[in-house]
């Protein structure tokens, strides 16, 4: 069947039913709050969100009550870091898949997908092996910042290096893109293996977590070491909305239209490599997040960046954070990673999509 | 005025094109001709700014193309690719609004939703204003990019003498015999209306009988230029397409019309 048949079945003889930017911005943002509430209520100890307010009044009046003082324990310095970083990491990957779809013009692009959360996941897990011994004269200075910033970098080479290959002759082949990534993934892996050899029984613990990702060590310190990635995605994402838009038709087409096609480029690149390298800092591997959102939001609204980008970001946020309160509950005392149930959740949906509408890719 | 002087491009070592002067008034259509391979496209390319030529210059009311910023060229003039393959779910009105150098496409103000529909109505594809671009056919999508091309220029304020450039690669390349005409009824039309057209065409008779002029691209060179009648000629057609071939006139209106040889052979 040709991508129009496919388009034709999925899209009732063509029309367009969209719902508009607001409801589905609205709709999102209720879902996100709704997961908010969930995630700080929801978890094996039976804490509610109901203690709140005592605890809060502790904290203030500084009562030291041993119930009270568990119930803080948990509701702020646990539940609460690991519900910005769900929000967090659920934006930032929705957004770079958003960002990379938008860049390489095919919804297929993904950075879990085509090897830039990898390469991401090999400078972090670098950065804990290597970080005491030969790296750490350039990794000390940075603290906190030492795993996000190698992060950053490694998803900005993967990215580099995709772009290099798949964009050749002026016009990106997303078949090449794909292989590459893969290539470019493998490779990372094998070398994250190679790294195992050389760490100790803590840091391949360490790196197991890597692997499948996880919200499990949220805390104030790592909200705080991601705080200034989330600024710069928060910065530059508004900036790539017109570029993004025009380069949906070509990339020659995009320069037609008066968009600054190589600037566009470097932003995405920056944008996505500070996304994925934060978040996989701080949660490991986490795939589906980045192809499933945007897609959704596409499907509902249509494929306008301005509701694309903070619709994604939105609805990625709640998605994860609904993941994570299943990973928690489901086989409790214990905790799934997180990876296996965004792929559980992701998989089906993802090839659903693809069944009832096409990837919508070449014509 | 888009003007090449002496324009060439070389790419690693090889000439695609060179020794290009040529302008593309307004109020003109200029149809761009040639064999397969003798640089019609790159040519089209560099006078819209997409490549810079290797030695020459191609100017813009005097000033070197690559001056330009990408937005400020946009406002002088608009591309019509010829096939774009859209991986998105893009409607008709989306694609055309895209035109509009503006942020983006979903609520746009009043009077630009008004434009855009104008020149959907311009193209005739008004009523398909909701339907899905992807399952549009070749002609009605050609359609949809040249509505698009004349957004972006209605939509930038320009001076009484910064006429907007057209500039169509094979418009009717994918199109049947009825929206071959319908196609370049209109660029003629714009042309008429002060913007500056160029077309490259792969049909010589759609271009004896809708262009100005005639640029003759032979192996990266211009090898004739003039109105129909003086470039479509037995000799210098033959000569650039390396078949023989045999120019006629309609008998009612005496445009030239071409048949080649191989039609006598039969």
């Amino acid at each position: 069947m040709t991508s129009e048949a496919l388009h034709l079945s999925g899209s009732r003889a063509g029309k367009t039913h969209r719902m508009s930017p607001a409801q589905v911005i609205i709709g999102s943002a209720v879902l996100l709050a709704v997961a908010i509430v969930a995630s700080l209520s929801l978890g094996p100890t039976g804490i509610t969100l109901s203690s709140l307010p005592r605890v809060l009044s502790a904290a203030i009046s500084g009562t030291t009550d041993a119930t009270i003082a568990r119930e803080q324990l948990v509701l702020l310095d646990i539940r609460l870091p690991r519900t910005l970083l769900g929000i967090f990491v659920g934006a930032s990957l929705a957004i770079a898949g958003a960002i990379m779809q938008g860049l390489f013009r095919n919804p297929l692009a993904d950075p879990g997908l085509v090897g830039v959360s990898s390469g991401a996941a090999l400078f972090a897990v670098a950065t804990i092996v290597l970080g005491n011994g030969i790296a750490a004269p350039i990794l000390a200075p940075l603290g906190i910042y030492a795993l996000p910033v190698a992060a950053f970098f490694g998803g900005m080479v993967t990215t580099l290096i995709l772009v290099t290959i798949a964009g050749r002759h002026g016009q990106l082949m997303i078949g090449t893109l794909l292989l590459a990534g893969i290539a470019l993934g493998a490779l990372s892996g094998a070398l994250t293996g190679l790294l195992a050899y050389a760490s100790d029984d803590r840091q391949l613990r360490d790196l197991t977590f890597w692997s499948m990702g996880s919200l499990g060590g949220a805390n104030w310190p790592k909200i705080l070491a991601i705080l200034p990635f989330g600024i710069l995605i928060a910065l530059l994402t508004p900036l790539l909305i017109r570029g993004l838009n025009g380069f949906l038709l070509g990339e020659a087409e995009a320069f037609h239209l008066g968009i600054n096609v190589e600037r566009t480029k470097r932003i995405a690149i920056v944008a996505t490599a500070a996304s994925v390298g934060a978040a996989v800092a701080m949660a490991g591997v986490i795939g589906f997040i980045g192809i499933v959102v945007p897609h959704i939001i596409r499907l509902l609204a249509g494929p306008d960046h301005r509701v694309v980008l903070p619709g994604s970001a939105l609805f990625g946020a709640a998605l994860l954070l609904f993941a994570d309160i299943i990973a928690r509950l489901i086989v409790r005392p214990a905790e799934l990673p997180i990876g296996i149930v965004m792929a559980a959740i992701g998989t089906p949906v993802f090839l659903h999509l693809v069944m009832k509408r096409g990837i919508g890719g070449s014509e | 005025m888009l003007t090449a002087h002496a324009a060439a491009f070389q790419i690693n070592g090889k000439t695609l094109v060179s020794d290009i002067n040529m302008a593309i008034p307004p109020g003109k259509l200029v149809a761009l001709v040639g064999p397969n391979g003798a640089g019609k496209s790159t040519l089209l390319k560099l006078l819209s700014g997409e490549i810079k030529p290797t030695s020459g210059a191609i100017t813009l009311d005097g000033r070197a193309l690559s001056s330009f910023t990408a937005l400020d060229l946009s406002r002088r003039r608009a591309v019509v690719p010829q096939s774009t393959a859209l991986s998105f779910p893009f409607s008709v009105r989306e694609v055309v609004l895209l035109g509009a150098t503006v942020p983006g496409f979903a609520e746009p103000p009043e009077h630009i939703e008004r434009m855009a529909l104008d020149c959907l109505r311009t193209v005739g594809l008004l009523a398909l204003e909701h339907r899905l671009f992807t399952n549009l056919s070749g002609g009605e999508r050609q359609r949809v990019h040249i509505a698009r091309a004349l957004l972006q220029l209605a939509m930038a304020k320009r001076a009484e003498n910064e006429p907007g450039i057209l500039l169509l690669d094979e418009p009717t390349a994918s199109l049947d015999l009825a929206h071959q005409g319908v196609v370049l009824e209109e660029a003629l039309e714009q042309a008429r209306k002060g913007l500056a057209v160029m077309a490259i065409l792969h049909d010589l008779n759609l271009a004896a009988v809708f262009a100005d002029e005639l640029v003759l691209l032979s192996a990266g060179r211009i090898t004739a230029r003039g109105t129909p009648a003086e470039v479509l000629k037995d000799d210098v057609l033959s000569r650039a397409y390396g078949c023989e071939v045999r120019t006629n006139r309609t008998p009612s209106e005496g445009v030239p019309f071409i048949l080649p040889h191989y039609i006598r052979a039969r």
